[in-house]
């Protein structure tokens, strides 16, 4: 149990997907201009990253390493992260409307997002079992959630600040990102994950 | 519309830059810019699979139905990404080593789909190929800028290990431009890497300024 934890802390705080792995840049920047928005992208991802992190590894144990094909493994990951996007489209679809409405466009964008293929490869490469790759897909995207909200929380008061031109926008943006993750590398006592 | 080659060009390696203009590809702009050698490395090996696969969309252009367009640039995508992979792995083993995950993840950088789905899904096949080609040129530059700055901040040294990764023939680049144990660590960590890459679009910012350009505010507004 206690190690469990300490894997899902090192995934979603330590090793952050965003702020320590780099992975899922472009939404970080693109869809946190309101809080909403971001709960929501935050949200989308993380039921697609842990539905395609049980997906990919099913593949990787049942199919690649079973007949050898593991040079087939960014082609099949990406088809099996289109599928469960669309997947996730029509269950929200299904499930509530409203949130359907809300995050429209962002849903079919979530197969580019490289925190999802990055989540599967690394659960891969790290050879986890089955509940592990499942709580580390869940925990990573947990992660990813919090760092989304809490920037765009910050970036929709910097929307109101004055601040120089040739810095306004996506430069303050990123230094913004930069404190924020020397902020997160205080957590980097608590566990190796 | 006939492109204009010399406007291709400029677009990819300046103007429309990748990276400080458009903000696409950031995830391996800063993950894989520690140093100077890797984001070259890097940029490189985008700029192979934007190319061929930018060659390869615009060939088949006609045959591609507009409602399957998307699932099938991914996969095209896909395929390039898994032959650099193969090569890079057979032929250059020590910066496979480095880049390691960040070469399976070039499929889901947006910034080779995006020049599909602006570029290549239009226009003829040798535009398209150029395109590809200047475009990864571009992200190279930017990725070898964004490293050089971090490396020498944070270590003191501009393109270290270059004759291990790249080949022996990269031994006359490797430089130590400060004494060792003055660099400031945390230019090197993941901090550094928003820092830099922010401030170099300030930069190109007030370089385009300089030039009388209108300057870039908001960059390519993607959401993937």
């Amino acid at each position: 149990m206690k190690d469990f934890a300490l894997m899902m802390i090192g995934a979603a705080l330590v090793n952050n997907v965003i702020l320590a792995r780099f992975l899922g840049l472009c939404s970080f920047m693109g869809v946190t201009t309101r809080i909403d928005t971001a709960a929501g992208m935050g949200l989308a991802t993380t039921f697609v990253i842990t539905v395609s992190s049980m997906a990919d590894w099913a593949v990787q144990h049942y199919l690649l390493d079973a007949f050898g094909l593991g040079y087939l493994r960014t082609v099949t990951f990406i088809l099996v992260i289109a599928s469960a996007v669309q997947f996730t489209e029509l269950t929200i679809k299904k499930v509530s409307p409203a949130l359907f409405q809300m995050l429209g466009i962002y849903l079919p964008l979530i197969t580019t997002n490289c925190a999802v293929l990055g989540v599967a490869l690394l659960l891969v490469e790290g050879h986890m079992s089955f509940l592990n790759a499942t709580l580390f897909g869940f925990a990573s995207s947990l992660g990813y959630s919090l760092v989304m909200v809490i920037f765009a929380g910050l970036r929709e008061r910097l929307a109101l600040a004055d601040v120089p031109r040739l810095f306004a926008g996506p430069p303050l943006g990123f230094i913004v990102a930069s404190l924020l993750a020397m902020a997160f590398m205080g957590f980097s006592g608590i566990s190796t994950g | 519309m006939t492109a204009n080659y010399k406007t291709i060009v400029k677009d990819g390696l300046w103007d429309n830059n990748g990276v400080f203009s458009m903000l696409l590809g950031m995830c391996p702009a800063m993950a894989m810019t520690t140093s100077a050698t890797n984001g070259f490395g890097m940029g490189l090996a985008t700029a192979v699979v934007m190319a061929a696969s930018s060659l390869l969309v615009a060939l088949f252009r006609n045959l591609i139905t507009p409602e399957v367009r998307i699932p099938v640039y991914i996969l095209i995508v896909a395929a390039m990404v898994t032959l650099v992979d193969l090569a890079m792995n057979a032929w250059m083993h020590e910066l496979y080593k480095v880049l390691g995950l960040f070469i399976p993840l070039i499929v889901s950088n947006c910034l080779p789909l995006a020049r599909l789905e602006a570029f290549a899904a239009k226009q003829p096949v040798l535009p398209s190929f150029l395109d590809g080609l200047f475009m990864g040129l571009g992200f190279t530059i930017a990725l070898t800028a964004i490293g050089a700055v971090r490396e020498i901040t944070g270590n003191g040294t501009l393109f270290a290990d270059a004759s291990l990764l790249l080949g022996p023939a990269f031994k006359a680049i490797e430089m130590r431009l400060l004494p060792a144990d003055t660099g400031v660590l945390m230019m090197i960590l993941p901090p550094g890497g928003f820092l830099v890459t922010g401030l170099l679009v300030v930069v190109k910012r007030l370089l385009d300024l300089r030039a009388g350009k209108e300057i870039q505010m908001g960059g390519a507004h993607s959401v993937a």
